[in-house]
């Protein structure tokens, strides 16, 4: 007997692996997941190839989960013939939500990069130049490698996402609750981020100890300072990224008493998160002197890195401006 | 009414370099009467700017000033009260924290300096508006277009072949 099970496919792109870490971290409650859908379609676990997706019809698999960046030309492929092949596609995870950590490499050109990785690095030998997109024979037949484009895109810069799971990873809670409204069938607004709308100080632990008015002489990192583990992080003169975050992981960096750095995107309403960040940490600033200010500011060591670091390409000018 | 309308040589020819844009966001209560003045008082200065009102130049949120940028504006002029003449006290020292952070980012970005620009402008001083607004143009057009990439760019996959090649030699 074919049960009539939702079927379901997971894929990565320009990624850690941290996010199929993540479905793994399920734990018991993948079993239900198991139990409730087939998967059809998940290289890191399951032997399926290319060719068994090409074969399948179009629009057969109910929701596919892809995490990761888009940077190579394979990605791109994959990326389009799962979304053909699927109902809805799900952005899973802050790379391929926003561009995430492999997207702070849109602050670089894609030639200063090959240049780096396949010719100047001290441990690469590469006598015959080869490159992503080059074609050689090996005597047994021809060998490709992808194409590595300009740029490191979010998968919706790529084709048409439906939904959008957020964080690096995403937490398991976040990711059940999730795959039950896909399953549900009373599907969100399409484009909608499966979290909360509000902003992550909303379910901070601390909030009740964030001060009416928070003014600084000095940001401090992590490692400077010895943190009290009860009082706002901002308020200690960390730079705290919660103000201009997604809520939806229940703060648990800030739990483990470290800083949000924003992995969640935006709150809603919110097109920059990088901007918004900075905007929110600016006003913090102790004083109205643009010298002093400067020198205040100079104590933030990587701006686009700290306030950009999971949503570069997904921001208003997506990368470095190319000379 | 400050000087707004449209730039003329803008639906440039090909080959032709086109005449910097700039995007103002003028404070209601000093720039933007400032600006006012200016054309009141028959003050001639360069066509290149598109005024754009707002209450306090502490109401410019960092992504107005992206989103023009992303837009194909060349340069961005901020226009507000000076030092503590703001009509709600603190709107421009928190616009100054604003600007002067959005600067180093904008720095990384690959974004020149010249581009982005906050001036005190007391509504008094209508002269001061013809003379930052002609001195930033002079300074856009010697840096010349900004074209910033913009998605369609993003898109497609660049000519690899050219791109290997160049990055062979």
């Amino acid at each position: 007997m074919m049960p009539d099970k939702p079927k379901i496919a997971f894929y990565w792109c320009a990624s850690c692996g941290g996010c199929e870490e993540a479905v793994v971290d399920l734990a018991e409650e993948i079993l239900d997941v198991v139990a409730a859908v087939d998967i059809v379609f998940w290289p890191v676990a399951l032997d399926y190839k290319r060719r068994d997706v090409e074969r399948m019809p179009d629009g057969s698999i109910l929701a596919t989960f892809l995490n990761g960046a888009i940077r190579t030309s394979e990605q791109e492929e994959m990326a389009e013939l799962l979304r053909r092949k699927s109902k809805l596609l799900v952005a899973f995870g802050s790379c391929s939500h926003l561009g995430g950590i492999p997207g702070l490499a849109n602050l670089f050109t894609r030639d200063s990069i090959l240049q780096a990785v396949y010719f100047d690095a001290p441990t690469t030998q590469n006598p015959d130049h080869i490159l992503p997109g080059s074609r050689r024979n090996n005597g047994q037949g021809e060998l490709t490698l992808p194409y590595f484009s300009e740029r490191v895109r979010a998968l919706d810069q790529v084709v048409e996402v439906d939904y959008y799971v957020p964080g690096c990873p995403p937490l398991p809670k976040i990711i059940t609750r999730a795959v039950a409204t896909l399953l549900s069938g009373q599907l969100p607004e399409k484009g909608s981020v499966l979290a909360p709308e509000e902003g992550l100080c909303s379910e901070c632990p601390r909030k009740d100890s964030k001060p009416e008015r928070i003014a600084l002489k000095a940001f401090k990192r992590p490692q400077d300072i010895l943190i009290d583990e009860t009082q706002c992080l901002l308020a200690q003169g960390l730079l705290c990224m919660g103000p201009a975050t997604r809520a939806g992981c229940e703060a648990a960096c800030i739990k483990g008493n470290m800083p949000c750095s924003g992995c969640c995107g935006a709150p809603m309403r919110v097109r920059d998160q990088g901007a918004k960040a900075l905007s929110a940490i600016a006003s913090l600033v102790d004083s109205r002197d643009e010298h002093e200010i400067d020198q205040i500011l100079a104590s933030i060591p990587d701006p686009v890195g700290t306030f950009c670091r999971y949503s570069l390409p997904a921001s208003l000018l997506h990368s470095k401006r190319n000379f | 009414m400050p000087n707004t309308r449209s730039i003329p040589g803008n639906g440039h020819r090909s080959g032709e370099v086109p005449e910097p844009r700039i995007v103002g966001f003028f404070c209601t209560w000093c720039t933007y009467l400032a600006a006012d003045l200016a054309g009141t008082s028959r003050i001639k200065y360069a066509p290149n700017v598109r005024v754009v009102r707002v209450m306090c130049s502490g109401r410019i949120d960092p992504q107005f000033v992206l989103d023009a940028f992303a837009n194909g504006a060349d340069g961005v002029l901020i226009g507000g009260c000076h030092p503590g003449d703001c009509h709600y006290q603190e709107g421009n020292y928190n616009c100054l924290r604003r600007a002067r952070l959005l600067k180093q980012v904008l720095e990384q970005l690959g974004i020149e300096e010249d581009r982005f620009r906050v001036e005190w402008i007391s509504a008094a001083e209508g002269d001061r508006v013809r003379v930052v607004i002609n001195d930033m143009v002079e300074k856009l057009r010697a840096l010349g277009p900004l074209q910033m990439q913009r998605e369609n760019a993003l898109v497609s996959i660049a000519p690899v072949e050219q791109a290997l090649q160049e990055v062979c030699v």
